[in-house]
């Protein structure tokens, strides 16, 4: 038999280095570990609503710390990036048709902004935000 | 004509002969409305008869000639010279596949991956021939077309980075053809295929990079389908779970 | 060498092999197919038609327009049998095709939609966009794959048919990825191994289409049929070949010269109604808009452009919505290779060789002459087609006659006797030795791109849109000279491993006698007819030529010429009238 398939080889750690395309989509992956942590912390502060008075206000310390406020900085521009890229590509996972036409992924995209913007404000108001 | 003097460096493998690839670079006389398809076919009629490459239709359907041109997966009769960087033009084999010789690769495991998410109308009952045409609204013929017109060219799993690091990935076109069937008005074979396409090896295992859309030279979005599938087996699982039946998944 | 034994062995993969593939499979589950192609299906050549697939359907049209209109598109060299039997199965064919999932273009009311086509009556061509080949193609091709005994064999090419006791058992092939010679021992073999326009410089045929099926089934002392007739396309772009369907002119496009004049109301074929009227100018059968762009060169009307003379195909007034909609393939294919988008700018056309009308001789159930052997699609002659194809018949023929060889090929398996095992496995080193002498033949000097090149100059300017005595004798001559060079190439390269350099020196042996049956067909055809003009003989002469010609081989001289009776049932040879008089 003089077949003798060559198989490349890729290495399982640095393949994204290579091409930006895959670098970009490395980075995206990455930052997720972000939201998965303050996901974390949010249940962490609900067991501790769940303990009492003196358990929460540990947590709300806690969420004072320079180092957590940096943190939730850092998590918000990160979500803020996961949100839009997000949104931009909704028209490709929830296409709308009408009629024979696609609706534009402009105004699917669009929708997703509005309902963002309207649960924002719906949780902004429930948090007693809009009373001063 | 104008013509403009282009180097190849193209990636070569003769297994009786190499233990490894290497690269040959070659200098290629091109027109200025040359596609690097012509000018390979210029190195194997008047340079090195001993090239080998898949081609054929020379008009961007067949889907043979795809392989790695600058390093990103692309069909050769549909990349113009004129259209890349002043220097050397790198062409390898698509990427991902294990490579028979020169740029040949290994295409059983894509042929295999396609027959698997069974890409033909399934009907629970045949309607007779005597009974004529199924009727297809435009509408109805519009929300798959796209998805019919992969030409399993490869290009998708070449640059999908969950089929370079996961090999049992169905991957992009076979899963894209699955929902293509699915989305088929005529079709009744999506519980059929969910088995396969809702497996671990199916949609779950794509992180939507959406590489596959990028490179695709037709333009068929196999991203959007297998998104596009992921939502519809998440929600038959809500409504199971809801006890409002939905497919299996 | 291995021996594959299976019971009904085809050659190629495209529509035609596929549909006999599935019809073999659906009419006797029981029965192996080997389904042997020299590449993977979905790059079979099928692929590339564009334009449709004609059968009748719409309210008003009807089978005996479809009968009359293929006949005297072919003028009246077609067996009128077959055209009935093709022209009746034809929409039993498509619905089947919808039926496997075929995405048809739709009217508003979900029937399938039909657009008009050169040279025929009414509106009856099936489409799918502008890429009918292609979804008939993966159609096709998706659904045998339901089909557990279907086997298929990729990238496999065939050398030889194996004949022993006179009737065919089998076909040799190389497995292109070990270089090793198999035989498949078979109680029926089918040819669907398409054309070959590559014998010609200038052609929108694939790289494939090299005339293997056609030489396998000639070598082995099958008739090569009405090899004269080669259909050049009116509509290809300049420099690549690459086809616009006649689609675009179905769709309203017109042709204009230099002056921006629709020339071909110079041609019979007027009025130049603004609007397209069927069987008239733009919707003219291909022969005759072919010829009429080489009288055009002649009077100095056509455009000098980088690549050569060309017109002008101007789709501008379809609009932007109606190019997207149903011409999406050709707008993107002008653009890219000739920079010129149809919405905005004229595109440079000229003629391209396209398809053969001629092939192996077969009868109307696919049969050839050899009891065992079987031919379809564009490999074969049956003949529907007669001195030229209307478009968009061709699709459907591959259908038709792809079922019924697969039906046929049945028939004769289950009533075969038994193989004559010994003779088969002789024939079968037969072959191999004639690949292993080419392996090690020794350096003559000759070279086989330019043995190719010398057969693509010679096949135009002795087999093209117009012919004379002096340049087909020249043609005839310089085949046999490049025949006898050909004895003497060598291979560059030894390998076994996807040897393309032992697989287009094979394919340039095929065409080149494939292409001294076309050359020396044709100088014997000493008439006009269809696609087959002469210069010296400028009439259609029934008298004497209203006959199938049959070429034989006869090793490395002339082919010895033979001639058939064509079937004439209920239309006698008439004048063919196309523009404002044609009925």
């Amino acid at each position: 038999m003089s077949r003798k398939p060559y198989v490349r080889e890729i290495s399982h750690t640095t393949w994204y280095l290579a091409r930006r395309r895959d670098l970009l989509h490395m980075a995206q992956e990455v930052t997720s570990l972000f939201i998965g942590i303050y996901t974390i912390m949010l249940l962490w502060g609900v067991k501790a609503l769940s303990e009492g008075p003196g358990a929460y206000q540990v947590f709300l310390d806690a969420l004072g710390s320079p180092l957590v406020i940096a943190f939730n900085w850092i998590t918000f521009v990160i979500m803020l990036y996961h949100s839009i890229s997000w949104f931009s590509v909704t028209p490709k996972a929830m296409p709308v048709q009408i009629g024979e036409e696609f609706l534009p992924g402009g105004i699917i995209a669009a929708g997703h902004y509005i309902a963002w913007v309207v649960v924002s404000a719906v949780i902004y108001y429930l948090a007693g935000g809009f009373n001063g | 004509m104008t013509q403009r003097t282009v180097e190849l460096s193209i990636l070569r493998y003769r297994p009786e002969e190499d233990d490894k690839p290497w690269f040959q670079t070659y200098q290629v006389p091109c027109d200025e409305d040359w596609v690097v398809l012509d000018a390979i076919n210029y190195v194997k009629d008047h340079l090195d008869g001993s090239l080998s490459y898949r081609w054929s239709c020379h008009m961007a359907v067949c889907g043979s000639c795809s392989m790695m041109i600058n390093g990103d997966p692309a069909l050769s009769c549909k990349t113009f010279i004129r259209d890349l960087p002043e220097g050397p033009v790198r062409i390898e084999p698509l990427a991902n596949f294990p490579i028979e010789r020169d740029l040949v690769v290994v295409m059983d495991d894509f042929m295999e991956k396609l027959q698997r998410v069974k890409p033909y109308l399934i009907r629970s009952t045949e309607k007779p021939l005597e009974e004529g045409q199924h009727l297809q609204s435009p509408a109805e013929l519009k929300k798959f077309k796209q998805y019919t017109l992969c030409i399993n060219c490869a290009c998708c799993y070449s640059a999908c980075p969950q089929y370079a690091l996961i090999p049992e990935f169905i991957g992009p076109a076979a899963l894209t053809l699955a929902h293509r069937y699915n989305q088929d008005s005529r079709d009744q074979g999506r519980d059929e295929r969910e088995d396969v396409v809702a497996s671990n090896e199916g949609i779950w295992d794509c992180s939507f990079a959406g590489a596959c859309s990028d490179v695709c030279p037709k333009h068929v979005d196999p991203a959007s389908a297998v998104q596009q599938m992921k939502i519809a087996s998440t929600v038959d699982w809500f409504m199971r779970r809801l006890g409002l039946g939905g497919g299996k998944s | 060498m291995e021996t594959i034994k299976t019971d009904v062995a085809i050659i190629g993969a495209g529509g035609a092999g596929l549909r006999a593939a599935i019809a073999v499979a659906e009419s006797a589950p029981d029965l192996k197919v080997a389904l042997i192609s020299k590449v993977y299906p979905m790059r079979s050549h099928t692929v590339a038609a564009e334009g449709g697939a004609a059968g009748v359907i719409k309210q008003g049209d009807s089978l005996e327009d479809h009968f009359n209109d293929t006949v005297a598109g072919g003028d009246w060299l077609c067996d009128q049998d077959a055209v009935d039997l093709f022209i009746r199965q034809a929409p039993v064919e498509l619905t089947q095709l919808e039926h496997w999932g075929c995405p048809w273009s739709r009217e508003k009311n979900g029937h399938v939609a039909v657009r008009p086509f050169g040279g025929m009556k009414n509106e009856r061509t099936w489409f799918a966009a502008d890429k009918s080949g292609f979804h008939i193609l993966h159609t096709l091709f998706q659904t045998s794959l339901k089909y557990p005994s279907i086997e298929r064999y990729d990238e496999f090419y065939c050398t030889d048919l194996i004949v022993a006791d006179g009737v065919c058992q089998g076909v040799s092939a190389i497995e292109m990825r070990t270089g090793l010679m198999q035989l498949f021992q078979a109680r029926s073999v089918i040819i669907a191994a398409g054309g070959a326009g590559w014998m010609f410089p200038f052609t929108t045929n694939g790289a494939i289409k090299t005339a293997d099926g056609m030489a396998m089934a000639y070598r082995a002392g099958v008739p090569l049929k009405d090899m004269e007739f080669v259909q050049y396309h009116p509509t290809g772009l300049p420099g690549t070949g690459i086809l616009l369907t006649e689609g675009c002119r179905g769709e309203g496009g017109i042709l204009v010269n230099k002056d921006g004049y629709r020339y071909l109301q110079d041609y019979d074929l007027g009025p130049p109604d603004p609007w397209p009227r069927n069987k008239a100018m733009e919707l003219g059968p291909r022969d005759r808009l072919s010829q009429a762009f080489w009288h055009e060169q002649k009077k100095g009307r056509t455009v000098g452009s980088r690549w050569g003379d060309v017109v002008y195909l101007d789709m501008r007034h379809l609009g932007e919505k109606k190019i997207n909609e149903k011409l999406p393939l050709v707008r993107d294919l002008a653009a890219s290779y000739v920079g010129a988008d149809p919405v905005h700018e004229l595109v440079p056309v000229r003629p391209v060789v396209h398809y053969m009308m001629g092939g192996i001789h077969t009868n109307i159930d696919a049969a050839t002459p050899m009891p065992g052997l079987y031919a379809a699609g564009e490999c074969a002659c049956v003949s529907i087609n007669g001195a030229n194809r209307l478009g968009s018949n061709s699709l459907t023929e591959l259908l038709v006659f792809g079922k019924r060889a697969g039906e046929h090929a049945v028939e004769h398996a289950r009533s075969a006797a038994q193989p004559s095992e010994s003779e088969i496995r002789q024939k079968g080193e037969e072959a191999r030795k004639r690949v292993t002498d080419l392996f090690l033949r020794e350096d003559g000097g000759e070279n086989i791109t330019t043995i190719r090149k010398e057969m693509n100059e010679t096949m135009e300017s002795g087999a093209g849109i117009y012919r004379a005595e002096d340049s087909m004798r020249e043609t005839c001559d310089k085949v046999l000279e490049l025949r006898e060079r050909f004895s003497r190439v060598h291979l560059e390269d030894k390998s076994n491993v996807f040897n393309t350099n032992m697989l287009y020196t094979m394919e340039v042996g095929s065409m080149l006698e494939a292409a001294h049956a076309v050359a020396f067909s044709a100088i014997n055809r000493k008439e006009s007819r269809g696609s087959h003009q002469r210069l010296d003989y400028t009439a259609r002469d029934d008298g004497s030529f209203l006959k199938h010609s049959l070429a034989y081989y006869q090793g490395e001289v002339e082919p010895r010429m033979d001639y058939l009776d064509v079937v004439i049932t209920r239309s006698q040879p008439g004048q063919r009238v196309y523009g404002g008089s044609a009925k």
